[in-house]
């Protein structure tokens, strides 16, 4: 560093990337997440039609019946770009895996009573098939929309769902000493338990969905909406036993992560409602479909956790979504 | 399913392989209520056979709680020294101006490349049925995004200080030469996901990817860029895992059904191919370039692909692979790439988006002893009549547009290897119409997929047509300067020599150099 700087003589001659400066102003300094999140998809001039989908170009905003004039427009109120992301979710591990510890440690899954146990077998262990799904559903969006705000906030939803289906597998982990019965015997529920059918009949109707910005509000806002209050919710806060208080801490990870996701989500479809009735009608249509679907698919796991309120939690979630959707902007019918 | 019985530890104890292997492999589930082919509908699309995706060995074994948290560690280090440099004017310590020009070809050829890798895996993570294969693919797909951004971060210190780097998508996007790379990286995204997994994973990660990494972050070292050498060595370990994943996928899919090869070793005479084409742009950087070289192109290609490709290779061969087609042309070529490519950019210069020179008489000393079978017989003499001429103040520039590759889009600037003097030009008839080819490897991939290659996107001929106008604004009638404000390159600032160049008076203000002002360029 042998370089005499005198800071007078060298000021920036450009304080952005064009692209930024367009979208948000050439006057100032742009974050690091204005710089790194948007415009970035290429746009023209494409070269060949992809195999895959010969009708439409790699990069097609044909590929949802949701209209929009700027793509690039679906800004992440939690402003994540990979390092603050990547930052945010290692202080939530650190936190869980402390949790996860401490529970290995002291052997306190030995003190959960037999009915906990049966929750945790019967509604907990399966969601990890359902994530998995999640998983995809996401992923197929970060891959096949268009713009690339949307496909980081999906990639990152994407690996969110992975992470949260592992941490279930380690609560059945927990759960049957290491030895992997829990989970095989999850995945025969999931598989084969009448109470679980409809469910992954839904999941799998997902699965083969090809509109995106459908699959977004069918998983991440309906789907999600329902199955949180429903089957999540009752282990994270305590309820039951003694050992329930562990099963929170062992929960809290997907309670926050769905905090934290939902702002994202619902920052998406507010924007893409604003846009214009017909998105706006398009998103109420979808929402009351997938919205009847998913109630009907969940009916006989509600009535499965009636003593944990089941049916009432589902009940209450259904109107839950109601509110939401209407502060932002549309409604289930 | 006796609840009890579940919570005592049921006798073994999974092995970490197995546990993962729960975590993750289990996941998966063949659907019923609709068929596996609706779900993964890919997977037909170019006659692969794989009988059984649980034989999917799992390259690394990571987590994603452990993935944030080793990738958190990487992103605290790696903006500590980017904020270090950027409070520092960290720009001011490289070894000469000239050198952001390679920053430039990178961050306007490679950094979009990376976008697309991003989107690629992410299609790859949803297409392949495997929780194994999908999950090596979506850590990739995510890491790509931080190549993406950290490269963004890194130089976005550059952009504020110097030209060219200022709109690196619409370049990408536009710009001819640029066509180059984006061309390579959308014929690998729109093929079907194996192709998409060997010409990215395999031929461009595991054999070609030395061949990019390697000059631009040792070039970085020599040339004091601590920012570049920074996000690239962070980056170096995300690059190791994905070349594991290149790997094990060629011998998955090898070791499934054996008809796989035969479409396997047609995909890596493409990939290669493709791939080394590109790296033209690469050989020219390290050969003319760096201010402070680091090795030859010719060194390069004989240590990174003669050596450790051949190596690969022979570890391969039981698979019934062999060398891909035409890799002893591209030997062959070492000795002429760099300089004929670098003569292309000096003649077409106006419509480039960094800048040129001629080498200085140090630089062509080096160059012969690299090049003694080619330099001072072939390019020496040509430098030294560009220099006659620039003395005369008659600097030559190419007026025309050149022809280009149907398949590369490189210029037919290259020369036959037995005749420096002639260039080679191929021919081939399709539907009634004439392509045109640099080689006989770019012809044989078009003649695989003519229909393809018709359609690609020529830049000389579009610009020819008229179809080069900016959105929104009226032809000038002058369609060099119109195609210019197209490819969004600033006339007078981005492009043609750098002596005289803004980047040139800058850098001399800063470092307190003379304060004589060289004469404007041509
Ligand atoms: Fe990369
Ligand atoms: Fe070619």
């Amino acid at each position: 560093m042998s370089v005499e700087i005198r800071v007078a003589s060298i000021d920036p001659i450009r304080q952005t990337f064009a692209r930024t400066a367009r979208r948000f102003g050439a006057d100032k300094p742009a974050s690091r997440y204005q710089e790194a999140s948007f415009d970035l998809q290429p746009r023209d001039n494409f070269h060949y039609r992809p195999v895959w989908d010969p009708q439409r170009d790699i990069y097609d905003r044909r590929r949802t019946a949701i209209e929009m004039r700027d793509w690039d427009d679906f800004r992440d109120p939690r402003q994540y770009y990979y390092a603050t992301y990547v930052l945010n979710r290692a202080r939530m591990q650190e936190a869980a895996e402390k949790s996860f510890e401490f529970v290995d440690k002291h052997g306190l899954m030995a003190t959960l009573s037999a009915a906990q146990v049966q929750d945790i077998e019967t509604l907990l262990l399966p969601l990890r098939h359902l994530e998995w799904a999640a998983n995809l559903n996401n992923c197929f969006i970060s891959a096949y929309c268009f713009g690339s705000p949307m496909a980081q906030g999906a990639i990152y939803t994407t690996t969110d769902r992975l992470g949260i289906a592992q941490y279930l597998s380690r609560i059945g982990l927990l759960l049957d000493g290491n030895s992997g019965q829990s989970l095989t015997d999850a995945k025969a529920r999931w598989l084969d338990d009448p109470a679980w059918q409809p469910l992954r009949r839904l999941t799998e109707r997902s699965l083969v969905q090809k509109d995106w910005f459908e699959l977004f509000v069918a998983q991440n806002l309906v789907l999600d909406s329902l199955i949180h209050p429903l089957l999540y919710a009752p282990f994270h806060s305590g309820v039951g036993d003694t050992g329930g208080a562990y099963l929170a801490m062992l929960t809290e990870f997907i309670k926050d992560w769905s905090a934290d996701n939902q702002k994202w989500v619902d920052a998406c479809l507010k924007i893409a409602t604003a846009e214009s009735p017909a998105n706006r009608a398009r998103l109420s249509a979808w929402t009351a479909e997938w919205k009847a679907l998913a109630l009907d698919a969940l009916a006989p796991l509600a009535q499965r956790a009636a003593h944990l309120d089941g049916p009432e939690r589902l009940a209450a979630a259904a109107r839950a979504l109601d509110q939401r959707i209407a502060k932002l902007g549309f409604e289930a019918a | 399913m006796n609840t009890q019985d579940t919570r005592r530890p049921a006798g073994k104890k999974l092995s970490l392989k197995e546990k993962y292997a729960q975590m993750t492999r289990g996941l998966g589930w063949d659907t019923s209520y609709e068929p596996m082919d609706q779900v993964f509908d890919q997977l037909g699309l170019e006659g692969i056979k794989i009988h059984d995706w649980d034989k999917w060995e799992d390259p690394f074994r990571l987590t994603m709680d452990a993935y944030w948290k080793y990738q958190a560690e990487k992103e605290r280090k790696l903006y500590a020294v980017l904020d270090a440099f950027q409070q520092n004017n960290g720009h001011l310590n490289i070894s000469d101006a000239r050198y952001v020009n390679t920053l430039k070809l990178f961050f306007t050829g490679i950094t979009p490349a990376e976008y697309n890798a991003h989107r690629l895996f992410a299609m790859l993570g949803r297409q392949f049925p495997g929780p194994g294969a999908a999950i090596a693919c979506q850590m990739q797909a995510v890491d790509e995004l931080r190549h993406v951004q950290t490269q963004i971060h890194s130089i976005s210190q550059y952009n504020k200080y110097f030209n060219g780097l200022h709109d690196h998508t619409v370049m990408n996007d536009r710009l001819w030469y640029l066509s180059v790379p984006k061309s390579f990286f959308e014929d690998a995204i729109s093929s079907g996901p194996f192709e998409q997994i060997i010409a990215i994973s395999f031929a461009l990660e595991y054999l070609l990817t030395n061949l990019v990494f390697m000059p631009f972050m040792s070039g970085a070292a020599y040339n004091g860029d601590m920012a570049t050498v920074t996000f690239g060595f962070s980056s170096q370990s995300d690059e190791a895992r994905h070349m594991t994943l290149g790997l094990e996928c060629i011998k998955f899919v090898l070791e499934q059904d054996p008809g796989n090869a035969a479409i396997i070793q047609r995909y890596l005479d493409k990939w290669f191919w493709r791939g080394y084409k590109v790296l033209g742009l690469v050989s020219m950087m390290l050969d003319y370039m760096l201010p402070k070289k680091v090795m030859s192109w010719k060194e390069a290609w004989d240590i990174y692909f003669v050596q450790n490709g051949g190596s690969l290779f022979n570890d391969l061969s039981r698979y019934g692979l062999s060398m891909p087609k035409y890799w002893e042309q591209s030997v062959a070529e070492a000795e002429h790439l760099s300089h004929q490519t670098w003569n292309a950019f000096y003649n077409f210069s106006g419509a480039a988006a960094f800048h040129v020179w001629l080498p200085s008489d140090e630089d062509m000393a080096w160059l012969a002893e690299k090049y003694p079978n080619t330099f001072d017989q072939h390019y020496r003499p040509r430098i030294e009549h560009y220099r006659k001429l620039q003395a005369e103040g008659k600097r030559y520039y190419n007026p025309s547009l050149p022809m280009l590759c149907q398949t590369c889009q490189t210029p037919l600037i290259f020369t036959e290897m037995d005749d420096p003097t002639r260039t080679s030009h191929r021919q081939l008839e399709h539907d009634g119409d004439t392509y045109h080819f640099c080689s006989d490897g770019c012809r044989d991939i078009f003649a695989e997929q003519p229909d393809k290659y018709v359609s690609a996107w020529l830049p000389a001929h579009q610009i020819l047509q008229g179809n080069c106008v900016e959105p929104g604004t009226e032809a000038a009638g002058d369609p060099g300067a119109d195609a210019l404000r197209y490819f969004h390159v600033v006339a007078g600032q981005d492009n043609l020599d750098y002596e005289g160049s803004p980047d040139e008076a800058n850098w001399r203000r800063w470092k307190g150099l003379d304060k004589t002002t060289p004469a404007a360029a041509a």
